[in-house]
């Protein structure tokens, strides 16, 4: 799965347009994930999870500003996402099905605040960059 | 079986209340074939899937959008229910259509998608979750009789 100049355009449009909301989005999908997906809270035992926690705000920041930066670095995510990948691989260890539940609550954020420009070009070119975030993340697992 | 509160039942029938079945499920469908253009493989009749646009405006995936929808819109008159409600079409989808019980999956979410889309901050993280359960209560309920 490649990331075609179409989709590349579509995914950095839809961030320009996001603009400084995106910390806020990353808020809300982890909301929507916790709550849509409870098992994705055993991942959290030491967050107060309950609506509207700061730490839950911060953690979203956390995951859109690695966001944005993949988004800089669309033609060579593994060398910008090299370190997360680490992360994810040898401390954090979050079962592989998470990403997809994350990435599906993220798509479901920017369609609520975003339906014009969630079109089904643009819905289709998100929900592969995701894909390919998670791919990297993934891939130091074994 | 899928178990709503009664804020969620609530929250999933006032919402569908709001909903055009008929667009909706075009539009879900639609998007199904875009986003994941290997369930293409179930529509080779359909005519032209070869682009976006040629895929939301091809009546034929309009008319099954809504068929689809519609069946689904029963299954949310029957939450109590659903491998009651939907065992035939498990079977059809199993024995005649061939389809894998992952596809319900991903019409589900997409459907999510296209209810975010037009219901905004409406469609609350409370009531995302509510349809979340729907939608996998009716991927369950289709898949059931799969042998």
């Amino acid at each position: 799965m490649v990331l075609s100049p179409a989709d590349k355009t579509n995914i950095k449009s839809t961030w320009d347009k996001i603009g400084g909301h995106a910390g806020d989005y990353g808020g809300e999908a982890l909301d929507r994930t916790f709550q849509s997906f409870p098992t994705t809270k055993t991942y959290f035992p030491h967050f107060d999870l309950s609506p509207g926690s700061a730490q839950v705000k911060a953690h979203g920041k956390k995951v859109a500003d690695a966001l944005t930066t993949a988004v800089a670095h669309l033609d060579d995510l593994p060398s910008a996402l090299s370190a997360l990948s680490d992360l994810h691989a040898y401390k954090l260890r979050v079962d592989p099905v998470n990403f997809k539940l994350l990435s599906h609550c993220l798509l479901v954020t920017l369609a609520c605040h975003h339906p014009t420009e969630f079109t089904p070009a643009v819905h289709a070119s998100l929900d592969k960059f995701f894909t390919a975030v998670s791919t990297v993340l993934t891939s130091k697992y074994r | 079986m899928v178990h709503l509160t009664a804020e969620e039942k609530s929250l999933v029938s006032g919402l569908w209340g709001k909903v055009n079945v008929d667009e909706v499920g075009g539009e879900a469908l639609g998007r199904l074939l875009i986003v994941y253009p290997w369930t293409q493989r179930f529509f080779d009749s359909f005519g032209d899937l070869s682009t976006p646009d040629a895929v939301m405006s091809n009546a034929k995936v309009k008319a099954h959008g809504k068929k689809v929808l519609n069946s689904f819109s029963d299954g949310l008159k029957n939450l109590d229910n659903l491998k009651g409600t939907f065992a035939k079409l498990s079977e059809l989808h199993c024995d005649k259509l061939h389809v894998d019980p992952e596809n319900f999956k991903l019409l589900g979410n997409v459907l999510v998608c296209v209810l975010a889309r037009h219901f905004g901050r409406e469609f609350t993280p409370l009531a995302q979750a509510a349809y979340q359960k729907v939608v996998a209560g009716v991927a369950n309920a289709l898949a059931h009789k799969y042998h």
